[in-house]
C-alpha cells in the first residue's frame, strides 16, 4: 500500500506531463503542415553564412 | 481554359483586400499553390520569395497547398505573385483567415481526443488491478482515482457528443449523438453512484474509451473534411469582383460587382471574364462562351454584339458597356437557379442517420424492459439498474457510431490520392445508387477548342498558304489552322488583321483572304457556318476550313467503363445538335439532347430520373450549374466555372474523365463495406444483449467487447484500401494543343 501512495501520483504526473506536452506541440503548430514535414527532411540545409 | 482563368492578377488593390495587417509594419498574405507537391517545390517557390526585397519570411503548407508570406513596408505587393508565377507555379491570393477558424475545430477535436485517450489508458490501469482481485480497501481507492480522472475528462471530452445531441433534440430529432450521449452520461452516473456505496462495478474505463474511440473517428472524418475543402478553395478562380470603369476623362478605375449600374462602361482585357450583362461598345474580341452555353466555338465580339456575364474574352482588348446591374446579370440568375434546385439533395437522408433512428428507440426500450423484466423477477432496483445500464454499455453504438465514417473517411482518402476530392460522405451514398449518368459536352467530353476537322478542296498547297497566313493571327480558329502545318520555316507573312474578319496579305503578286465568308466573298448559308473559315484568291472564295471541338482521348473509354459498370450515358449539351451527334456516336453514348437552354438541363435531369433512377450529372459550365445541383449526385472537372464546382460533389483535380468510373466504382465498394460494418455492429448487439439482460455483463466483459467491435469495424474499413482500379488506368497521353 505504501508502494502505491508513491507510484499512482508519479504514473498520473507523467501521463499529466505527456499530455501537456501534446497540447505545446498541438498550440506551436507542429501538426499543421504533416505532409509538408515529411517532404522537408528532403531539403538540402542552407550553408551557414560567411560571415 | 485553365490556364486563363487562373491568370494572375497584377493589381495592387486587388491584392490589398487579402492581406492580414500585423504589427509594426510586418503584413502577412497567403496565396494557393494548387500545384506544388513535392520538397523540391517547397524549396523553389520559398527560395524565389525570399529573394524579393522585403519579404521576411516565406512558409509553404504542403498539406492544404499554401504559401504565407510575411514582408515588410517597403515590399511591393504586385511582385510576390509575379516571383511565384515566374519559378514556375501558379498562384492566387486567398483568404487566410476564412481556414482558421475551421482550424479551431480542429483543434478542440484532438484536444477532447487527447484528453480522452489519458483519462481512458490512467483509468485502464487502475481497472486491470481491480478485475484482477484487488482487496475491498485498494478496489475503492482505485474506483474514487477512477472517477477522479474520469468525470472532468467526460465533460470536456463529451462536449462535442453532447452540444449536437442537445441540438438535435432541441428541434425533434434524433441522431446518432443522442444515444451516444445517453450512454456515457448514465454509465458515467452508474460509476459514481457504485464508487459512492463501495459496489464492486465501475465502468469509468469504458465511457472514456468509448470516447475516445468515437473523437478519433470523428476528428479523421474533419482533417478528411479539411483536405477537400482546401482543395476546393485552392481551386476557386478569381470571379470577377469587379472591372476596370472608363471614366469620362479616359482613366481607368476599379468598381466593386455590386456597385456596377447599367449604362457605365468598362475595359475589358484579354483574359477577362464579362462581370455583367453587357453589350461590346467598340473595338473587338473573341469570347469564349463554353462555360456559358456550351457553344464550342469562339463568338467574335464586335460592336453592339450582346455579352452574357461570366463569359472570357479570349483576345483584345474591348470596350463594354453594362446592360444590367450584377444582381439582374446572367450569373445571379444560373447562382438562383442552382439555389431553387438544392431540394434533391437535402430530402436524402443519411445511412447512418436511418440507422440511428432505428437503432436508438430498440436500445432504449430493451434497456427499460430489462429493468422492468428483473423487477418483475424479484430482485432489487439495485441490480435490476445495474443490469439496465449493462445494456447500454454493452450495445454502446460505438462499432454502430464508427462503422460509416471511418469508411468514408477510408475512401475519401483513396479518392483524393487518384485525383478526386469528395466534399461530404453522403455524396459516396447517392453516388452508390446511380442508374443513370448525363455528360455536357463542351469542356467535359470535349476540350472546349476548335480543331480543324475538313477542308474542300482537300488541296495541301491551300492549306498550306492558310496555314502561313492563320500563323500571323492570334484568333483560335486561325491557331487551329496554323498547328496543321506544324513548325515551318518559311518566311514571315506580312498580314493586315481585320478585326472580327479576317487576314489579308499579298503573295507573289496574289491577293489572299483568310477569314469569314463575307470577308472572303462566299455564299455559306450552312448550319454551321460560325465554324467555317473560308480562303479566297484575288477576291474568289477557293477554300472551305471546318473546326470542330476535340474529343477527349479518355472519353470513349470512361463511356465504356460506365456501361461496364451498367450506367448507361446521355449528352445533355447546350451546343448545335450537328455537334453533340458526332460527339454522341464518336464515343457511342446511350442518348443525347442537344440545344438544352440552362433551364431546359434541369428539366432534362428531372426526365432522365423518372425514366431510369438516381442520375448522376458531369459538367463544367455555367450553364451546367443548375443540372449539377438538381441531380442525385454530381461531379465537375477541375477547371469548371466557380459556380459549377460549388454545385458539385465531387471535383476531379487531374483533368483526367476516367475518375468518374473510378468514383463510381468506389462508391459502390463503400457501400459494401459500410453495409457489411452496420451487419458487423447489429450482429454484435444480437450475440451481447441476451448476456447483458441476464446480467453477465462484468467491466471486463464490457470493455474488451467494446474495443474489439470498434477495431473491427476499423479494420474492415480499411480493406477499401486494398485492391486494383486506380483511375490512372493506362490511357494514351493526350496531346494538349
Amino acid at each position: 500500500m505504501n508502494g502505491l501512495i508513491f507510484l499512482i501520483p508519479c504514473a498520473i504526473g507523467l501521463g499529466i506531463l505527456a499530455l501537456l506536452g501534446f497540447f505545446w506541440a498541438l498550440r506551436s503548430g507542429q501538426y499543421d503542415d504533416l505532409e509538408g514535414a515529411a517532404q522537408r527532411i528532403l531539403l538540402d540545409d542552407k550553408p551557414l553564412s560567411e560571415d | 481554359m485553365s490556364a486563363i482563368a487562373l491568370g494572375s492578377i497584377d493589381d495592387q488593390a486587388d491584392l490589398g483586400a487579402f492581406v492580414t495587417r500585423g504589427a509594426e509594419g510586418v503584413d502577412e498574405i497567403c496565396f494557393a499553390v494548387p500545384d506544388a507537391y513535392c520538397a523540391a517545390c517547397i524549396d523553389t517557390i520559398e527560395t524565389a520569395l525570399r529573394q524579393t526585397p522585403g519579404v521576411m519570411a516565406a512558409r509553404v503548407n504542403l498539406s492544404q497547398r499554401r504559401v504565407t508570406i510575411r514582408y515588410g513596408a517597403d515590399t511591393e505587393l504586385g511582385a510576390l505573385p509575379t516571383r511565384i508565377t515566374r519559378s514556375g507555379y501558379r498562384n492566387f491570393p486567398v483568404d487566410a483567415a476564412v481556414d482558421s477558424g475551421q482550424d479551431a475545430a480542429l483543434s478542440e477535436l484532438v484536444r477532447a481526443m487527447a484528453v480522452a485517450g489519458f483519462a481512458a489508458g490512467n483509468i485502464m490501469l487502475f481497472s486491470v488491478s481491480v478485475w484482477a482481485g484487488a482487496d475491498e480497501s485498494t478496489r475503492i481507492l482505485f474506483h474514487w482515482l477512477s472517477a477522479l480522472l474520469a468525470l472532468p475528462a467526460i465533460v470536456y471530452a463529451g462536449r462535442p457528443f453532447f452540444h449536437s445531441a442537445w441540438a438535435a433534440l432541441r428541434v425533434g430529432h434524433t441522431n446518432m449523438d443522442v444515444p451516444i450521449s445517453i450512454g456515457v452520461v448514465l454509465t458515467t452516473a452508474l460509476s459514481l453512484f457504485e464508487t459512492i456505496t463501495g459496489g464492486e462495478q465501475a465502468y469509468f474505463d469504458a465511457s472514456t474509451m468509448l470516447l475516445f474511440f468515437l473523437l478519433a473517428g470523428r476528428t479523421l472524418d474533419h482533417l478528411m473534411r479539411k483536405q477537400a475543402r482546401s482543395a476546393v478553395d485552392n481551386l476557386a478562380h478569381l470571379s470577377p469582383r469587379g472591372a476596370y470603369q472608363i471614366l469620362d476623362d479616359g482613366k481607368r478605375a476599379f468598381v466593386r460587382l455590386a456597385d456596377i449600374v447599367p449604362g457605365m462602361r468598362f475595359v475589358l482585357r484579354a483574359g477577362d471574364r464579362v462581370p455583367v450583362d453587357a453589350i461590346v461598345v467598340s473595338d473587338s474580341g473573341q469570347i469564349d462562351m463554353a462555360m456559358v452555353n456550351g457553344e464550342s466555338i469562339p463568338l467574335s465580339a464586335l460592336p453592339g454584339v450582346v455579352l452574357p456575364a461570366g463569359a472570357i474574352n479570349l483576345l483584345g482588348t474591348i470596350e463594354i458597356s453594362a446592360n444590367k446591374p450584377s444582381s439582374e446579370s446572367f450569373l445571379a440568375r444560373m447562382a438562383a437557379y442552382v439555389a431553387a434546385a438544392e431540394d434533391t439533395r437535402t430530402r436524402y437522408r443519411r445511412l447512418a442517420d436511418r440507422a440511428a433512428q432505428l437503432y436508438a428507440p430498440v436500445v432504449h426500450l430493451t434497456a427499460a424492459a430489462t429493468f422492468v423484466l428483473w423487477i418483475l423477477l424479484g430482485v432489487d432496483w439495485h441490480t435490476a439498474l445495474l443490469n439496465a445500464v449493462a445494456v447500454l454499455i454493452i450495445t454502446c453504438p460505438c462499432a454502430m457510431a464508427l462503422a460509416v465514417p471511418i469508411v468514408h473517411v477510408v475512401a475519401a482518402g483513396r479518392l483524393f490520392a487518384n485525383g478526386v476530392v469528395m466534399r461530404d460522405g453522403s455524396a459516396l451514398e447517392r453516388m452508390a445508387a446511380v442508374r443513370i449518368a448525363a455528360f455536357d459536352k463542351t469542356g467535359t467530353l470535349t476540350r472546349g477548342k476548335p480543331r480543324l476537322v475538313e477542308q474542300s478542296p482537300p488541296d495541301p498547297t491551300l492549306r498550306t498558304i492558310a496555314a502561313r497566313l492563320a500563323a500571323q493571327s492570334n484568333h483560335p480558329l486561325s491557331r487551329a489552322i496554323a498547328e496543321t502545318n506544324g513548325t515551318t520555316t518559311d518566311a514571315r507573312l506580312d498580314v493586315t488583321e481585320i478585326a472580327g474578319q479576317g487576314v489579308e496579305t499579298k503573295i507573289d503578286g496574289i491577293y489572299w483572304r483568310l477569314g469569314s465568308a463575307a470577308f472572303c466573298a462566299a455564299d455559306d448559308k450552312g448550319p454551321d457556318a460560325s465554324s467555317h473559315v473560308w480562303l479566297a484568291r484575288n477576291g474568289q472564295p477557293v477554300a472551305l476550313f471546318a473546326f470542330e471541338d476535340r474529343l477527349r482521348s479518355d472519353a470513349a473509354p470512361t463511356i465504356a467503363a460506365m456501361h461496364a459498370l451498367h450506367v448507361p450515358a446521355h449528352i445533355l449539351s447546350g451546343d448545335r445538335e450537328s455537334a453533340v451527334k458526332s460527339v454522341a456516336t464518336a464515343i457511342d453514348a446511350a442518348s443525347w439532347s442537344a440545344s438544352l437552354a440552362p433551364e431546359d438541363k434541369q428539366a432534362a435531369i428531372a426526365a432522365l430520373r423518372a425514366a431510369h433512377g438516381a442520375v448522376l450529372m458531369v459538367g463544367d459550365g455555367i450553364n451546367d450549374a443548375p443540372a449539377l445541383r438538381a441531380a442525385d449526385v454530381s461531379i465537375a472537372p477541375a477547371n469548371a466555372a466557380d459556380i459549377g464546382r460549388a454545385a458539385a460533389d465531387f471535383l476531379l483535380t487531374n483533368d483526367r474523365l476516367t475518375g468518374v468510373p473510378f468514383v463510381l466504382a468506389m462508391a459502390r465498394r463503400t457501400d459494401a463495406l459500410v453495409r457489411q460494418n452496420l451487419a458487423f455492429a447489429m450482429l454484435y448487439n444480437a450475440v451481447v444483449l441476451p448476456l447483458a439482460i441476464t446480467g453477465h455483463v462484468t467491466p471486463l466483459v464490457a470493455a474488451i467487447a467494446m474495443s474489439a467491435s470498434s477495431i473491427i469495424v476499423v479494420l474492415n474499413a480499411l480493406r477499401l484500401r486494398l485492391g486494383t482500379g486506380s483511375a490512372d488506368q493506362p490511357i494514351r497521353a493526350e496531346v494538349t494543343s
